[in-house]
């Protein structure tokens, strides 16, 4: 099935295809075109599962596979081929993507239902699928590239879905604010990647990932160059992956519809960045530098984004900060060299995100689009499903075993410990403590204590079971998909091998020689203690946020009177937005308006163009007085001309 | 069957059919507008499939192994004709190049067929003759394509050109387009003969009107230099004429606008093809040894002289322009000068560089023109640029399409029309012409300005009218191929240039 992978994204394509053409005039139906849009993801998913399973009976070190489509650009040395690269990382992705996309679309049709820009929406969800797909199974940096592109081409289109609906946030009024931002931040990491690629095109001489990793293999660490390119790369992923200092987009883009922000903000898009750096783990290797900064921007965003998530009031914000900080975790397993554990918490957060952020789909579309959990309570009654759901997904973020989250964040804080250090280790951990507590917050405020919504208004209800069976299954992966990386240390006694490490070996096998990692299975005695405290640092959390949150009290009140200057910089998120706003974008503003636009801009360019037209258009009028319509008049021109040339080719 | 009538098939066939399309108008008098536009249309893409399956004669999944099936032909493998595979007594060369520009004909002449049909019906001028004409006129491009000998060149220049005389005045009543053929016309003639004239001499100085021939004939000493310069001067100035260079352009512009939209537009597309491919042989198969026989490169450097011109003043030209069928006349003369780069250049990349760029501005100019004449049916008397202020609100579809077809000719990527420019340019720098390009990219530059603003008026000009439903009728057909065309040449250029660069492998 590997050879015919292409199918992976033509699916999606078609699908846009579809529905974006005929959707609107011809289909009509919902119903069609929520079957339409759904199926084509779901046929992605068929068609990966049978390529997956191919690959699991291969041998280990002989998965990777290059699938040429065709030859894209070929100019002088630089050959682009449309070629998809099928190996033990982009299968992972692929089935992440394609699955969950699959059950967001059938969710989405229920969620969706009865919006006017019902077709619009399913054509934007496939071509996001599309361009993610082509982004991963990219077997070059460019076709990346162009999915790179393109994902965040759709996630604009997505987040200003209701265009015409406002939204608050700093500088932001409308939905197209939000969705401009999202853009404009993230095409100054787009460049960080264009000057990234120019730079690896010049040392390689090559885009392809296979030949660059294997030319790194063999480099010595410590270049300057390498530096450059991996930092500029790593500029990129702070933008996708929403991370300091490119991070300021993400909560914002909880404009958009909640199902896009389950897949495109939480389980998929934003995780470009981790898969970024894992493709080019051997490069990123090479330099000790990037590294440290992986690590530091990784672990600062993580705990960062978990303190100012403990004060949000909007249901979705506390998701999307939420977000950022676990993409943070992830970082920090990469800078550390954990690359397997990056994935692995990739993939988990995957599912727990995504069904948190549908669970809170359900709960604004069962509460008339209201958003704040200050305005719900004691939703457990009227929303059982979504309440049980909600509740497997949290403890599975909180990090208590043996849920999914636990295995991948204890991965990664365990690696911080080992390979970094126990500082690294300890503010992970009050991340972890912070992650935690916020997230029960939610949960109790939403579902538990008083019903403090308006009786009149409000009449919450269960969603359909179109959105409330992909809660299911996401529950049950939340679950259990954290057995595929059961650590060595836990492992080993009752005979469950980690999985996924070993799936993911020989991906990595070149980083981590350079790295000098090997897999080392000594001090079980500090790891066992480190889980132990970590569970408890979890618990602790949930049982502070119990005894403010679960039954009605005035102490988070008194609390945030007694620590308000702290409170003041939550709430305002570290006032970052303002200081870029004053820092950055008034003054760019400024300058622009009188500099560029009214002197550079007015003056001299278009001086020079409107001179220059005018001289044009000045030789075009003589020139058309010889166009005079006269016979007789061009053949005496020809005449002229054949003169010249015999006369130049005879005696010239 | 004999073997030389099927590596020639698709000439042999669409002569045929021509002739028999008009018998077949003698013998039914009914409603024989449409029993012909199906038969043209039927002959045309069989044509095509034809070009196809010869392309590579020698290959077994061609028309000859086909046939060889059933015994009709022998084995593909045996097959040996004469060195450069020509056939009837090196009259004709088969397969390659000549195929690949067949299949940019036919498809030239189905798109313009599909077009005309609603057009001729709504002016009532709906004669079997347009088909029929059509027809001989892919005939005749065929045969310059696949000429190897100056004689059937000639011939097949001739029947292409008078069928565009027919063409170009079809609308009788209409006072522009008569005077635009009987012009055609005169000026046509005046420069036949400056082309006859330079085969004669060409035949006087080498002995011989076979391209392989001459080539030879000029490889070692030359026993009448001055009449072969002279012979060669003329040629180039007949062919100049046909692709309508500068200073033999004029005739063009006021052709183009004059003619029906429809004929204009088949005649600017797959006439330049075929003026191309006329050129390109000669050129390259024919006289690259006379070309710099005396150690010089007088004749190439002429060529980028002429190039150069052609592509300022065409562009210079266009951007003055108030009508917008006249200013597509112009830039069709500009597009010419970028297509004779490929010649300066005169190595294997301007080559393919051609091939491209004719397949590319086939469907972009065809589309554009074929967009005009929809909308002159939809009411729209003139194309002047006032005229398509706010189109994107009374038809957005075509202004989608129009965009599409403009940014294309512009040369802005994705679209074919910047990979076509892009090989032609390359070409020239690697010939060591760099001066050309910079010429071409200015030239460009200043196309984008009329190219763009055409798409202004359409986007950000407002128009009191309200939303028209315009009747493309079967011209959507067409539409829906060129922008196809555009698009697959602009994502998948390798493709197209892969094909391009096999044609000339067989020879």
């Amino acid at each position: 099935m590997i050879q015919y992978i292409y199918l992976v994204p033509l699916f999606p394509l078609i699908g846009f295809l579809i529905v974006g053409l005929f959707g609107k005039k011809y289909l009509k139906s919902e119903t069609l075109i929520g079957t339409i849009a759904s199926s084509a993801i779901g046929l992605s998913f068929i068609v990966a599962c049978a390529a997956f399973f191919q690959l699991i009976g291969e041998n280990p070190e002989q998965r990777s596979h290059i699938v040429p489509v065709f030859t894209w650009i070929q100019t002088g040395a630089l050959n682009i081929n449309i070629a998809y690269q099928v190996d033990q990382l982009s299968i992972i992705y692929t089935l992440i993507i394609t699955g969950i996309g699959t059950l967001i679309h059938i969710y989405s049709a229920g969620y969706m239902h009865g919006d006017k820009g019902f077709p619009r929406f399913f054509a934007y969800l496939n071509l996001f699928i599309f361009m993610m797909l082509n982004l991963v199974l990219a077997d070059n940096l460019l076709l990346t590239f162009l999915g790179w592109e393109g994902v965040g081409l759709c996630s604009y289109l997505l987040i200003g879905f209701w265009y015409d609906r406002k939204f608050e946030g700093s500088n932001i009024v409308w939905t197209g604010d939000a969705a401009k931002k999202a853009f404009i931040v993230n095409r100054i990491g787009d460049f960080g990647v264009l000057i990234a690629m120019f730079l690896l095109y010049q040392v390689f001489g090559t885009l392809e990932y296979d030949s660059i990793n294997q030319q790194a293999a063999s480099m010595t660490a410590g270049g300057g160059m390498i530096t450059a390119i991996t930092l500029l790369l790593f500029l990129g992923c702070t933008g996708k992956s929403a991370q300091i200092p490119l991070g300021v987009w993400l909560p914002d883009a909880m404009a958009g519809p909640t199902p896009v922000s389950a897949l495109i903000h939480a389980a998929t898009m934003v995780t470009a960045g981790i898969f970024l750096i894992a493709r080019n783990a051997t490069l990123f290797a090479l330099s000790h530098e990037t590294m440290a900064v992986v690590t530091g921007i990784g672990i600062t965003t993580a705990l960062v984004a978990a303190t100012v998530g403990i004060v949000q009031n909007d249901i979705k914000k506390v998701l999307a900060y939420s977000t950022v900080s676990q993409l943070g975790f992830m970082f920090v397993a990469l800078g550390v060299g954990a690359w397997w554990a990056a994935v692995f918490h990739v993939m988990t957060h995957a599912f727990f995100k995504a069904l948190l952020f549908l669970g809170s789909g359900s709960v604004i579309h069962g509460m008339h689009e209201e958003q704040d959990i200050q305005k719900m309570g004691n939703l457990k009654k009227y929303m059982p499903t979504t309440y049980k759901t909600f509740l497997i997904g949290t403890v599975a973020i909180a990090g208590i075993p043996p849920l999914s989250g636990f295995f991948s964040k204890d991965e990664i804080l365990w690696k911080a410990f080992d390979n970094g250090s126990p500082i690294l280790w300890a503010v992970g951990a009050i991340a972890a403590f912070c992650t935690a507590f916020y997230m029960f917050r939610m949960m109790f405020l939403t579902f538990h204590g008083k019903e403090r919504f308006d009786h009149h208004h409000v009449h919450p209800h269960e969603s359909p079971l179109s959105m409330t069976f992909p809660l299911m299954v996401l529950a049950v992966l939340s679950i259990f998909g954290g057995f595929l990386g059961v650590p060595y240390a836990l492992g080993h006694f009752i005979g469950v091998p980690n999985i996924l490490e070993h799936w993911l070996e020989p991906i990595f096998a070149n980083a981590d020689k350079i790295l000098g990692h090997a897999a080392h299975h000594e001090n079980h005695a500090i790891e066992y203690g480190l889980m132990v405290v970590s569970t408890a640092i979890a618990s602790l959390g949930i049982f502070i946020a119990y005894r403010l949150y679960y039954s009605e009290s005035s102490k988070p009140t008194e609390l945030a009177q007694k620590l308000s200057g702290l409170y003041k910089l939550l709430w305002n998120k570290y006032f970052v937005d303002e200081i870029y706003q004053n820092l950055f974008v008034s003054p760019i503003r400024d300058m622009s308006e009188k500099f560029l636009w009214k002197i550079f801009d007015v003056k001299i360019i278009d001086g020079f163009i409107n001179n220059t037209a005018k001289a044009t258009g000045h030789s075009g009028e003589y020139i058309r007085k010889m166009q005079s319509g006269v016979a007789q008049n061009y053949a005496v021109y020809m005449l002229v001309g054949i003169i010249l040339i015999v006369g130049y080719l005879v005696f010239g | 069957m004999h073997i030389d009538v099927i590596l020639a098939a698709p000439i042999v066939f669409v002569s045929i059919m021509a002739t028999a399309s008009m018998v077949l108008d003698a013998l039914k008098t009914k409603e024989n507008g449409k029993t012909i536009f199906l038969f043209s249309i039927y002959v045309l893409m069989a044509t095509f499939l034809l070009s196809a399956l010869t392309f590579s004669p020698s290959s077994h999944f061609g028309l000859v192994a086909l046939l060889s099936k059933f015994g009709l032909a022998p084995a593909p493998e045996t097959l040996h004709v004469s060195g450069m595979l020509t056939v009837f007594n090196g009259m004709v060369g088969v397969g390659g190049y000549g195929c690949f520009f067949d299949m940019i004909f036919t498809l030239g002449g189905i798109m313009t067929i599909l077009a005309a049909r609603p057009f001729l019906e709504s002016e009532k001028l709906e004669h079997s003759e347009f088909y029929t004409l059509i027809l001989f006129a892919v005939a005749g491009m065929m045969l310059i394509s696949h000429a190897t000998n100056m004689l059937t060149l000639f011939i097949g220049i001739e029947v292409m050109s008078v069928t565009f005389y027919i063409l170009s005045g079809y609308t009788r009543t209409n006072e522009k387009a008569v005077e635009s053929s009987l012009k055609y016309f005169l000026l046509g003639a005046f420069a036949t003969g400056f082309l006859v004239y330079g085969i004669a001499l060409i035949y006087g100085a080498t002995g011989s009107m076979d391209y392989a021939t001459i080539a030879s004939a000029t490889h070692g000493d030359i026993r009448f230099p001055t009449l072969l310069l002279v012979g060669i001067g003329l040629m180039i100035v007949g062919l100049s004429f046909k692709t309508a260079l500068f200073p033999f352009h004029q005739w063009a512009p006021d052709v183009y606008s004059g003619a029906p939209t429809v004929v204009t537009a088949f005649m600017s597309t797959a006439g330049k093809a075929a003026a191309l491919a006329a050129f390109m042989p000669i050129i390259m198969v024919s006289l690259p040894a006379a070309m710099s026989y005396d150690g010089s490169n007088k004749i190439q450097m002429m060529l980028a002289v002429i190039s150069a011109l052609t592509m300022l003043i065409g562009n210079i030209s266009a951007l003055v322009q108030k009508d917008v069928k006249r200013m597509l006349a112009f830039s069709s003369v500009a597009h010419a000068g970028y297509l004779l780069m490929g010649l300066v250049a005169a190595n294997p990349e301007g080559r393919n560089g051609i091939m491209f760029y004719s397949a590319s501005y086939l469907f972009m100019q065809i589309g554009s023109f074929i967009i005009l004449s929809v909308l002159e049916r939809s009411g729209q008397t003139n194309h002047s640029l006032e005229s398509f202020n706010g189109l994107s609100k009374k038809y957005p579809i075509l202004a989608a399409l129009m965009s599409i077809f403009m940014f294309s000719l512009a040369g802005i990527p994705p679209f074919a029309g910047f990979f076509g420019k892009y090989y032609l340019f390359t070409a020239a720098i690697h010939a060591d012409f760099t001066w050309l390009t910079i010429v071409a990219v200015v030239s460009s530059i200043i196309s984008v300005y009329f190219y763009i603003g055409l798409i202004v008026n359409m986007y950000f000009k407002e128009s009191q009218e309200q939303e028209h439903e315009s009747q493309p009728g079967l011209a959507a057909i067409s539409l829906v191929l060129s922008t196809a065309g555009i698009i697959i040449l602009g994502l998948l250029p390798s493709v197209v240039l892969s094909i391009a660069q096999a044609s000339f492998g067989n020879h």
